[in-house]
């Protein structure tokens, strides 16, 4: 059977009925994005102070993100006027690029920013003992300058066995900038380029420790709704681009063969959604690396 | 063209997180601005929502209704604990 309005206008709609069907995707899309994104927001007006951690994400390799998400859009749009002007040729090597941005922003994000953040280490010290560590969080100063609190100590781990054996009394941490050196005025607000963990190492007693967990989705509201929106939206990004795979193999030459209008509103519809993929990484990055 | 304009306002976003527009607050709001004003392009160029046809904007149109409703509900939820603040 053929498939009816491919390429020519539904009458009572106007359109050719992918382009309803992918807007009202779009429009669920929406409200799947908004649950989440007023979620983040309601978590972090509701963060008592110093429970919304800051510039704790890789913010260069953040932007280079974004930058090549935004440079796959150009290229599916122009790989959607290739088609539109005939030209297989172009539109191949357009859609080639389109799929190489995708799977360099998903490899960036699963292969270095999560694994990253996977393997760094946060001590929450209970409020009772704060003044213990004083010389890793410099409340007094922060309080002075009129800093929120400090209430964590991060770094790299070294005794990695701590983490499960109760036998083990202490956390040997290799401390972060930080708390590293907590009254520099230099470590007041993040820095652009990330500085790595240092070389001094805190032991932390464990019974002064309200809870410690590596960075993952049960460290913090903020840790929980970063893996969740950039995981959603990287599932997003793997979809599009197999369906983008899928347009670019042979397969989708036969349909050109025969009807080229058809291939063009395919990609038309698919560049739709990755537009809209795009638009929701234009928001997740300062929410979530810079703000 | 809008994708030159948009990697400017990339690294215009970036640039400014790290200028202190005195609270927390303005920041957040100075980012937004960006953001949808990024957003506006992307959706107007890209997915030529400048030119399409109006069967489109009605749906959009209820979109942004419900989307709009379903933040307004974090003001219901805010005020609907134990303390009122």
């Amino acid at each position: 059977m053929e498939i009816p309005y491919t390429v020519s206008n539904r009458p009572d709609t106007g359109l050719w009925n992918a382009k309803i069907g992918i807007w009202l995707f779009l429009a669920s899309e929406v409200m799947l994005f908004g649950g989440l994104f007023s979620a983040y927001i309601f978590l972090r007006i509701d963060a008592p102070p110093g429970m919304w951690p800051h510039g704790l994400l890789n913010v260069p390799v953040g932007t280079m993100n974004t930058a090549i998400l935004i440079m796959s859009s150009v290229t599916v749009v122009l790989a959607w006027a290739s088609l539109k002007m005939r030209k297989y040729n172009a539109y191949w090597w357009y859609m080639l690029a389109t799929i190489t941005c995708g799977v360099i922003f998903l490899t960036v994000k699963l292969a270095y920013e999560w694994p990253q953040k996977f393997d760094h280490f946060g001590i929450y010290i209970k409020p009772e003992a704060l003044g213990k560590y004083e010389q890793y969080l410099g409340n007094a100063y922060a309080a002075e300058k009129g800093l929120p609190p400090r209430l964590e100590i991060t770094g790299h781990l070294h005794n990695r066995a701590a983490q499960n054996d109760p036998n083990i009394k202490e956390y040997e941490v290799a401390l972060d900038p930080l708390n590293a050196d907590p009254t520099n005025p230099e470590m007041d607000r993040p820095h652009f380029w990330p500085r790595s963990a240092t070389e001094k190492i805190a032991t932390i007693e464990k019974e002064d420790v309200q809870y410690a967990t590596m960075f993952l989705p049960r460290h913090s509201a903020y840790f929980a709704s970063y893996f969740t929106i950039t995981g959603l939206h990287g599932l997003h990004v793997l979809g599009g681009v197999l369906v983008f795979i899928y347009m670019w193999l042979p397969v989708s030459k036969r349909l050109y063969q025969q009807n080229p209008e058809h291939l063009a509103n395919r990609v038309e519809v698919s560049g739709l959604f990755w537009h809209f993929v795009d638009l929701v990484w234009i928001f997740v990055f300062p929410l979530f690396y810079l703000l | 063209m809008v994708g030159a304009l948009l990697l400017v306002f990339t690294g215009l976003t970036v640039a400014l997180s790290y200028v202190h527009f005195g609270t927390q607050k303005a920041n957040i709001a100075v980012a937004m601005l960006v953001a949808t004003v990024k957003a506006g392009l992307v959706a107007a160029i890209f997915m030529h929502l400048a030119a399409e046809r109006r069967l489109i904007y009605r749906i959009l149109i209820f979109t942004g209704f419900f989307v709009l409703g379903m933040f307004w509900l974090i003001l219901f939820a805010w005020y609907d604990y134990p303390i009122f603040r």
